[in-house]
C-alpha cells in the first residue's frame, strides 16, 4: 500500500463514512480514533523501508499518481505525519466532551486529509488549491444550517480564495527566477505575489479581522479547530517554498518584510487581546499573536528555524485544542462569551475554567508550561535586537494581561461554595490536556525524537 | 484572423456582462450575465487548452450557475437588497468599471511583452473580469453578490492561468474550487432560513 492512499485516501474516506452516521459519540470514538491509528502508523512503520514480520514484509511506498501528477509522502513526512494525525485525533476525541455537531469528525477528518494532500502534492505550489478546498469544507463547520451566515464567514471565504491566485502565480514565476536569478524584475513580481498570498492566509495585519468575528458568530470548538489546522499547514507550506528557493532565504528585504509582519502581529495581537470584554474573541487576538510569533521566527535566517517553528507549532495545537474545548463547555452554559455573561463561572465550572486560564496562560509564554520553551527559545534568538524583543515582550505582556483579566472575571461573584457541573469525559479531556500542558513545559526534550527528523525534511533549512 | 476577432468578441462579452452583473441588482440578470461570461471565458481558454478542458469549465460554470439559480428561487424571506454602502449608484459602478477598463487596456501591453504568447485579448479578458470581481468584493456585503465577485474573479484568474498551465489535476482542482463555491455560496444562503426540522421541533 502506499503512504498517500494510507494518509489521504482512508481519512477521506472514513470521513464520507462518518458523515453518515449521525451518532455523536460514535463519529467522535471513531474518528480520534482512526486518526490515532493513523499517528501510531506514522511513528512505528517508516515509509520507504521494508520490515520484515516474520515471513512477511511489509512496506509503504511513498508515492502515487494521479491524473498525471505526484503525490509523494516520504520517509521524512513521518514523524509530521505523526504529529498531525496525533493532534487532530485530540481534537476528534474531544468533540463529544464540546457538545459539537456529530458532522465535526466526518468533516475534520476530510479537511485534515486534504491538507494531508497539500504536503503530499508535486509540483508543491498545487497546495494553494487544496487548501482553497479544505477552507471551504470548514464552512459547514463553521455555520450549522439553522444560524445566519455573518459577516466573519464571509471574510474567511473571500480572503482564502484571494489567497489561491497569488500563490499559483508566484509559483509559476519563481520557476522563471529559478532559470535566471539575475532578473530582479521578475524576482520583484514573484516575491510581491508570493507575499500577498501569504498574507491572505496567514492572516497577516490588517486582514486577520475575520478571526475575532467568526470566534463571536460561529461555534468555538470548530473555530478553534480552523485556526489550528489551516495556519499550521499553511506554515508547512510556507517552510516548503523557504526551502526550494534559496534567494527567498537570502533575500534580506523580504526578510525583514516577514519580521515587520510578524511583530506588527503580535504586538497588536497581545494588545488588542487585552482590551477585548469576549473570551472568543481573546482566543483569536491570542492565535494572531502566535502566527506573528511563527512569522518572526521565519525572519530569523538561522537553521534552528525550522526546529523552532515545530517547537511553537506542536503545542500551539493543544493549547487551541484545550481552550476552544473549554469555551464551548462555558457558552452552553453562559450562551454569550462577554466577560458579563461568564461572571463567577469558575465556582459553577471550575475544571473547564482553570484549562482555560492554563491554556491562555502557555500561549502567552508562562514558565513550566507547553508554550514556554518555544518563547525561551525565540527571546534567546532575539538577543542582538533589543527593539524587536521589546515588541515580543508587549505582545506577550498584553496576552497575560489578557489572561488575568479573565481569571478576574471567573472568580468575580457573590456565591459562596463550589460545584462541579462538568461531565466526567470533558473532566478527563481537559485534565489530559492539561497535564500535556505541564508536560511539554517541565519535559520538552520529550519532543526531541520528533524535532531530529525536521533537517530530513527540510534540508536546506536546516544547513 | 477570424479566432482573433471571435476572442475581442469575446473580451467585449466579458466587459458587457461584468458591468452588467455590477450595476443589476436583480439575481436573475446576474446569473445571466455570470452564465455568459463562462462562454466568453470558454472561448479564451480554449486558445491554449484543448477543447474538452474547456468546455469542462463552461460545465462547471453553468453548474455554479444552476447550483446558485435554483437555491435563490426556494429562497422566499430574503432581505432587501438594496445596501447602506456609498455611494451607490449606477453610475459610481459604471465609472469604476471603467477604471478596470483602463488599467486592463493600459496593463495588457506589458504584460503581452512581459510574457510573449499569451495573446491580447486573453490578458485583456482576465484583467476585466480579475478587476470587475474585485470590485464587486469591494462595494457588497451580500452574500449572493459575493460568490457572484469571488466566481468572476476566479474565472479571469483561470483564463490567464490555463495560458501557463496545462495540468488536468490544475484544471480539475480549479473546477472543484468553482464548484465548491457554488455550493457554500448556496449551503450560506440557505443557512438560517430554513426551519429547524429536528425530532424534537416535530
Amino acid at each position: 500500500m502506499s503512504a498517500p492512499i494510507i494518509w489521504i485516501a482512508i481519512p477521506f474516506i472514513a470521513g464520507i463514512l462518518i458523515f453518515l452516521i449521525s451518532s455523536e459519540r460514535f463519529s467522535a470514538t471513531a474518528g480520534g480514533a482512526i486518526s490515532a491509528l493513523l499517528a501510531l502508523i506514522a511513528l512505528f512503520i517508516p515509509i520507504d523501508v521494508a520490515l520484515l514480520l516474520g515471513t512477511i514484509s511489509i512496506k509503504i511506498s511513498p508515492a502515487i499518481q494521479f491524473f498525471g501528477r505526484s503525490f509523494e509522502l516520504n520517509t521524512a513526512d513521518g514523524f509530521l505525519l505523526a504529529i498531525i494525525y496525533g493532534l487532530a485525533s485530540l481534537w476528534f476525541f474531544g468533540t463529544e466532551a464540546s457538545g459539537t455537531q456529530s458532522r465535526f469528525v466526518s468533516l475534520g477528518l476530510m479537511i485534515v486529509a486534504l491538507l494531508t494532500a497539500s504536503i503530499a502534492v508535486e509540483p508543491f505550489l498545487y497546495a494553494a488549491l487544496l487548501l482553497e478546498v479544505a477552507a471551504m469544507l470548514v464552512i459547514p463547520l463553521l455555520v450549522p444550517p439553522y444560524q445566519k451566515a455573518g459577516q466573519g464567514v464571509v471574510r474567511f471565504l473571500t480572503y482564502q480564495t484571494l489567497a489561491m491566485p497569488f500563490i499559483l502565480f508566484s509559483g509559476w514565476m519563481l520557476t522563471g527566477v529559478e532559470a535566471s536569478p539575475s532578473d530582479l524584475s521578475t524576482t520583484l513580481q514573484a516575491g510581491v505575489m508570493l507575499a500577498l498570498g501569504f498574507t491572505f492566509l496567514f492572516a497577516v495585519f490588517p486582514l486577520y479581522n475575520w478571526i475575532p468575528m467568526l470566534m463571536e458568530e460561529t461555534p468555538p470548538y470548530a473555530t478553534g479547530f480552523l485556526l489550528w489546522a489551516l495556519p499550521t499547514f499553511t506554515t508547512i507550506f510556507a517552510l516548503g517554498f523557504l526551502d526550494r528557493y534559496t534567494w527567498l532565504r537570502n533575500s534580506t528585504q523580504l526578510m525583514n518584510a516577514i519580521q515587520f509582519a510578524g511583530l506588527l502581529m503580535v504586538a497588536s495581537g497581545g494588545l488588542f487581546a487585552a482590551l477585548q470584554r469576549h473570551l472568543g474573541r481573546i482566543l483569536a487576538y491570542a492565535a494572531i499573536a502566535q502566527t506573528g510569533l511563527i512569522l518572526l521566527i521565519f525572519s530569523l535566517q538561522s537553521n534552528q528555524m525550522a526546529n523552532l517553528v515545530f517547537l511553537t507549532l506542536i503545542p500551539r495545537g493543544l493549547e487551541l485544542a484545550i481552550w476552544a474545548l473549554a469555551l464551548s463547555i462555558l457558552k452552553r452554559e453562559a450562551y454569550s462569551l462577554q466577560f458579563s455573561d461568564v461572571q463567577g463561572l469558575a465556582r459553577k465550572y471550575p475544571v473547564a475554567t482553570a484549562s482555560l486560564v492554563f491554556a491562555h496562560l502557555s500561549i502567552a509564554g508562562f514558565p513550566l508550561l507547553a508554550g514556554f520553551p518555544s518563547r525561551l527559545a525565540i527571546w534567546q534568538s532575539l538577543t542582538t535586537d533589543l527593539s524587536i524583543l521589546f515588541w515580543v515582550f508587549a505582545g506577550m505582556f498584553g496576552l497575560l494581561i489578557a489572561a488575568f483579566r479573565t481569571l478576574a472575571v471567573f472568580v468575580m461573584t457573590d456565591e459562596s461554595g463550589w460545584k462541579i457541573n462538568e461531565s466526567w469525559i470533558q473532566i478527563t479531556m481537559l485534565t489530559v490536556g492539561v497535564s500535556g500542558l505541564f508536560i511539554l513545559g517541565l519535559f520538552p526534550q520529550i519532543l526531541q525524537p520528533l524535532l531530529e527528523n525536521i533537517p530530513a525534511l527540510f534540508e536546506h533549512l536546516s544547513q | 484572423m477570424l479566432p482573433e476577432i471571435v476572442s475581442w468578441i469575446a473580451v467585449a462579452l466579458i466587459l458587457a456582462t461584468t458591468t452588467a452583473m455590477l450595476i443589476n441588482t436583480d439575481w436573475r440578470v446576474n446569473l445571466g450575465a455570470l452564465a455568459l461570461q463562462y462562454l466568453a471565458m470558454l472561448w479564451l481558454v480554449t486558445r491554449h487548452l484543448p477543447f474538452a478542458m474547456g468546455s469542462a469549465k463552461l460545465i462547471t460554470g453553468w453548474m455554479v450557475v444552476a447550483i446558485l439559480g435554483m437555491t435563490r428561487l426556494g429562497l422566499t424571506n430574503v432581505e432587501n437588497e438594496e445596501e447602506s454602502f456609498f455611494p451607490r449608484g449606477q453610475a459610481f459602478r459604471i465609472a469604476l468599471m471603467g477604471i478596470v477598463a483602463l488599467v486592463t487596456a493600459g496593463a495588457a501591453p506589458s504584460i503581452e511583452t512581459a510574457i510573449p504568447g499569451l495573446g491580447l485579448p486573453i490578458i485583456a479578458g482576465g484583467l476585466l473580469l480579475i478587476g470587475g470581481g474585485i470590485i464587486h468584493l469591494g462595494i457588497t456585503t451580500n452574500l449572493l453578490r459575493v460568490i457572484l465577485g469571488l466566481l468572476t474573479m476566479l474565472a479571469g484568474f483561470e483564463i490567464l492561468y490555463a495560458a501557463i498551465e496545462s495540468a488536468i489535476l490544475v484544471t480539475g482542482l480549479l473546477a472543484v474550487v468553482n464548484l465548491g463555491l457554488g455550493i457554500v455560496g448556496s449551503y450560506l444562503l440557505l443557512a438560517g432560513s430554513a426551519p429547524l426540522e429536528s425530532e424534537e421541533d416535530l
